[in-house]
């Protein structure tokens, strides 16, 4: 048995399918995947991620030690309340994990990195801290993703501080005690992730539950990040890959050239990776799954993960391509089908951001 | 519990049998199959007057999370398909013992089905299953 979040129990209690995810019991589905991930792009949705790690970052020398081993430059986060994604990168440029760090006060910052990276997340972040740095994981805290477009309003009802939290911008956030609400999220869907003591957040979930907010697995959680193009660490991106193999340009910011971030020598140029994460979609035939290859004009490439959208009612997929590919095919059981090459994400709004074949 | 009809035959693999009043045998997948499965969202039947043998891949059925062969549980030739599965691969979730049935086969040797399992054999093997 893996280790449970404080919402265990109420997972199972709703019949949720339980399935290992690196190393914790987590609801895949409770009921149909695709129902769960519609009702994310149309009214509301809930996740448990309270296996995520969180690791608030104290001391003098926070912001300057985020510099240094965050590709994406902390220095962009003006004023408290303020969050930003990026990647943590190793000596030769490739990707450890990716994360979002939260800029609390000016002492203060707050890390949520992956669950199954967080043995080696933690060894890799305490080695680079220096003493006047303190690290700490917050394994007390649980996490509910909120999202969907009723998702903000529906969290205010439940949770209270209404009208402060109409004014958290996109990639804000704010603490009230022990909540802390952020408008961020894994879906493309507007919202908020919301972390708080576990005890708390089993009241939160049976709040939002109430107010018709459907809980979510990790089925559901997979197919709307794939249709909004965000990459899943371990499958879309490694320790093999640059983020500018990966689609993450724009994670790194090399503006300020006296910047020593960790993995910065090694990058080449951002306008000339050998390969290129983009989207591809089957008009028919069939399903893309990570691992089925594509052959291309320009070579051969993978598929790094795929599956059914249930938005586009086709089958889309992330795949790592030799950079220029325009046209391409991939082999399913043997048969070479086409697909359409279009630029990630695949829906925008609830609707394709390409013209669909 | 899934649900397992008295009048059919099934397998291991979770394909469940028909016998037609002319001799054909109907294929689909069993309840527990597609519960496992999750929802289906693509699947390959075969052609029209293909020939099979036991154990060949029949079909491929793909939900979101996978994709699964489904084997002929029998040698034959096949005499139809299911042509609403390509717009409708849910009716396998929803109806897998009427509408989402797969093909329809005319079986080299209809002694065949006598080794598959009825539904009570079927209904043990899914107690084994879960206890195991």
């Amino acid at each position: 048995m893996g280790h449970q979040t404080p919402l265990f129990d109420e997972h199972v209690a709703a019949g949720a399918r339980m399935v290992d995810f690196g190393g914790w019991d987590m609801p895949l589905q409770y009921g149909s995947q695709i129902a769960e991930h519609n009702a994310v792009r149309m009214a509301s949705g809930m996740f448990d991620v309270s296996h995520m790690t969180v690791v608030d970052v104290s001391g003098a020398a926070a912001a300057d030690y985020l510099r240094r081993v965050v590709a994406n430059d902390v220095a962009r986060l003006t004023k408290p309340g303020k969050a930003l994604y990026g990647c943590l990168l190793n000596e030769s440029g490739g990707i450890i994990d990716d994360l979002i760090v939260y800029f609390c006060d000016t002492d203060r910052y707050r890390l949520v990195v992956n669950a199954a990276t967080r043995d080696k997340d933690l060894a890799w972040l305490a080695a680079a801290a220096g003493d006047d740095v303190t690290l700490l994981e917050r394994a007390d805290l649980a996490m509910v993703a909120v999202q969907g477009p009723d998702a903000r309003a529906l969290v205010g009802r439940v949770l209270g501080h209404a009208d402060e939290l109409k004014r958290i911008g996109r990639f804000g956030f704010a603490e009230f005690g022990d909540a802390f609400v952020a408008r961020t999220g894994y879906t493309g869907e507007d919202g908020f992730e919301v972390i708080l003591p576990g005890a708390d957040a089993i009241d939160l979930w049976r709040g939002l539950a109430a107010a018709g907010v459907a809980p979510c697995g990790l089925g559901a959680r997979d197919s709307l990040r794939l249709e909004a193009g965000l990459c899943l660490y371990g499958s879309d991106m490694d320790e093999t890959t640059s983020p500018y193999e990966s689609n993450l340009a724009w994670t790194v910011d090399v503006s300020d050239a006296e910047r020593r971030f960790i993995g910065r020598d090694a990058l080449g140029s951002a306008d000339s990776p050998d390969r290129v994460l983009t989207g591809l979609v089957l008009p028919a035939g069939g399903v893309l799954r990570g691992g089925q290859s594509v052959l291309t004009n320009t070579g051969e490439g993978t598929i790094t993960s795929g599956s059914f959208s249930p938005t586009l009612r086709v089958s889309v997929a992330l795949a790592r391509l030799p950079a220029g590919s325009t046209q391409a095919e991939v082999v399913i059981r043997n048969k070479q089908l086409p697909v359409q090459i279009v630029k990630p994400p695949f829906v925008r709004a609830g609707k394709a951001t390409f013209a669909q074949t | 519990m899934s649900n397992v009809p008295g009048d059919l035959r099934y397998t291991k693999d979770h394909e469940w049998v028909r016998i037609e009043d002319d001799g054909s045998l109907v294929v689909g997948i069993t309840d527990h199959a597609q519960e496992a499965l999750g929802d289906l969202v693509f699947v390959e039947v075969p052609e029209l007057d293909q020939t099979v043998a036991v154990g060949d891949g029949l079909a491929v059925v793909e939900s979101v999370k996978a994709a699964s062969d489904v084997y002929a549980p029998f040698a034959g030739t096949v005499t139809g398909v299911n042509e609403a599965l390509a717009d409708q691969p849910e009716l396998i979730n929803s109806e897998p013992y009427e509408e989402g049935w797969i093909a329809r086969l005319q079986p080299d040797n209809r002694d065949d089905i006598d080794s598959l399992m009825d539904a009570n054999a079927y209904d043990q093997y899914l107690i084994e299953l879960e206890d195991g």
